[in-house]
């Protein structure tokens, strides 16, 4: 087993005296795809946000290459190589795509106070960044990223994720908001992230998508860890069953049954 | 139970094909400019042909031209701070303020000019420096912060006016070097802040579109928690910005000063509103995250031509507002129809997004 990129022991958050999230352990590997599963509320923002820098936690620590770690802004975070990328992708409409690949890090050209921002390259990157994860479409990195499919613009952050070295990417639900054919194809970047030895925590509240690339699955139910199992060990109901809180699951799929025998 | 993720299936996918080569024309509709242009043009051909040879005469074009100018300096860092999500409504109060100080100081109590013209400027970044920490640490909306300054700086100026001099309006005589730099007339007709706007154009233009700096303003009216996680320090920018648009405003307060001998309390407050008519007939986007200086340009000067031009029409100048505030309506809706354009330019999207 290879040495986890991050470990997570006992983490908890409270926000004005209400548990959001409670003891929480979790391992992060290297090159494995961890899915993160719950219902909506289930804390798996709240989650993200700790991973990522946005809020400390209350209770518990984190460990990156096996050292304690306190990361107090989201720039700490993408310092020890941790990026996230959110449902729309995090990427600027109204910027072109040359343009916000590389905000925050911009090339730039010449020397001293002549130094400026060095579109062609900028534009070169992005665009060859975008062909390695297949997307051909684009070719001209003046294009606005609001032109761009979701699927696209999902890409465009995964691309630009990796292109800045990251070494634990964070997606969150980046398929929800994509056709059948587009989530496919971010399932497909996944797996490539996975390859090149990236660790990838995938978030969603699809399950099936999740059995697709997961190596390994954590599910939380109300802000607590319900469960944690490898690829395999659990079939697409029992997780789906889990995530909804079981029962109520069960009820609702037997008044559904009761409709479709009457129709 | 799982999609198919193998390779044949993957490359089995019919890949979009790739974009065709745009044409310039395509590619000019994705500037944020190009409905502010369209309305320079409208709005000076209608004047032209309107307000005859004494429009076009050297007195006609210094008359906008000086109205444009004062504006710009104004204009173009409230657009950028604009361009960055945020409003500075104070920049009247700053103006009065900052004259206010140059005239009390250098005229009143008669120090040197050059004390009156740096405690003016200082008290314009100053003001723009307690706007932005307000606005950056208390998330209380740019709009309120601003519109609370312009009140409260109102009131200091009007009070401590009163106070120091007895009188709300005070004379000064000014320095020949200062008069030639800030308050003199090129060939009787054209303000030296035409000078001055050209300069601030093109500076703020060429930091806007060529440094790392002008992208992160792009990138915080764009998307601020997005540009805060890229690791851009967004209140120091945010800040930097206020600081410059309290500057602009205190610049103008410095040449009308220069220009007319003399500071009221009352100056500038017509400058609010003006300002953000220019940006916004200049393409920048409300809420932020689109435009440029060249917009800002066409925007104060279609402004400016409309607000000189009814002069030379013959009718009642009252109309001037009329046609502005139509102008205002106007340009907003081309600068959407542009923007819709500049998104969805190209090719049609074919992949899964099928709306």
């Amino acid at each position: 087993m290879t040495e986890p990129l991050m470990t997570l022991t006992g983490v908890g958050k409270s926000f004005a005296g209400t548990d959001a999230l409670a003891d929480i352990s979790l391992e992060i590997e290297p090159g494995k795809v961890l899915c993160l599963l719950g219902d909506n509320g289930a804390g798996k923002s709240t989650l993200i946000k700790i991973l990522s820098g946005y809020h400390a936690p209350t209770t518990g620590t984190i460990e990156v290459d096996g050292k304690q770690v306190v990361f107090s802004s989201p720039r700490d975070a993408s310092a020890a190589g941790i990026a996230t990328v959110h449902q729309y992708g995090g990427t600027f409409p109204l910027m072109s795509v040359g343009r916000s690949f590389f905000v925050g890090a911009e090339p730039t050209k010449g020397w001293g106070p002549l130094k400026y921002f060095d579109k062609a390259t900028a534009n070169k990157v992005a665009i060859r960044e975008l062909k390695s994860l297949g997307i051909t479409r684009i070719n001209d990195g003046n294009r606005l990223v609001g032109g761009m499919s979701g699927g696209e613009r999902q890409s465009l952050a995964i691309a630009r994720a990796v292109y800045f070295g990251a070494r634990l990417l964070i997606l969150d639900e980046p398929t929800a908001a994509l056709g059948v054919k587009e989530a496919a194809h971010v399932l497909k970047i996944i797996m490539q992230a996975r390859q090149k030895g990236i660790a990838v925590v995938f978030v969603t509240h699809n399950v099936l998508h999740a059995m697709t690339v997961g190596d390994r699955f954590a599910v939380l139910i109300h802000g607590r860890k319900a469960d944690d199992f490898m690829k395999g060990e659990r079939t697409r109901e029992q997780i789906t069953d889990l995530m909804a809180g079981g029962e109520a699951m069960a009820e609702l799929e037997a008044e559904i049954a009761q409709y479709e025998s009457q129709a | 139970m799982s999609i198919d993720l193998s390779t044949a299936t993957l490359k089995a996918m019919p890949s979009p094909p790739p974009e065709a080569k745009e044409s310039p024309f395509q590619r000019m509709t994705r500037r944020p400019e190009m409905g502010a242009l369209a309305g320079t043009v409208l709005v000076f051909v209608f004047f032209s042909i309107v307000g005859g040879q004494n429009f076009l005469s050297i007195g006609g074009a210094s008359a906008w031209l000086n109205v444009a100018s004062e504006l710009l300096i104004i204009a173009i860092p409230v657009g950028l701070l604009m361009i960055a999500g945020e409003l500075d409504l104070s920049v009247g109060s700053v103006l009065a303020a900052s004259s206010m100080t140059l005239a009390i100081i250098s005229g009143y109590l008669g120090l040197p000019m050059i004390i009156g013209f740096v405690a003016a400027l200082g008290i314009g970044a100053l003001a723009g420096l307690v706007n932005g920490i307000i606005t950056a640490r208390t998330n209380v909306p740019s709009f309120v912060v601003t519109l609370g300054m312009n009140f409260g700086l109102a009131g200091i100026t009007l009070g401590l006016s009163r106070a120091i001099t007895g009188t709300t309006s005070v004379p000064i005589t000014v320095d020949p070097v200062f008069k030639n730099l800030f308050g003199s007339l090129v060939g009787g007709q054209f303000e030296v802040a035409i000078f001055w706007a050209i300069a601030v154009a093109l500076v703020i233009a060429w930091v806007l579109q060529m440094t790392p700096w002008g992208n992160w303003v792009f990138a915080i009216g764009g998307d601020k928690d997005s540009a805060r996680a890229t690791g851009i320090p967004v209140p120091r920018v945010k800040i930097t910005l206020f600081v410059l648009s309290g500057l602009g405003a205190a610049f103008v307060g410095v040449i009308q000063t220069c220009m007319y001998n003399s500071a009221q309390t009352t100056n500038g407050q017509s400058f609010v509103f003006n300002s953000i008519i220019a940006v916004v007939i200049g393409g920048v986007l409300l809420t932020g995250g689109y435009g440029s200086v060249i917009g800002m340009v066409l925007g104060a000067i279609t402004f400016a031509i409309v607000n000189q031009g009814i002069y030379y029409t013959g009718w009642s100048s009252d109309w001037a507002s009329f046609i502005l505030g139509a102008l205002l309506l106007a340009a907003v809706l081309m600068n959407n129809t542009f923007r819709r354009l500049a998104l969805s330019s190209g090719p049609k999207k074919t992949s899964g997004k099928k709306a």
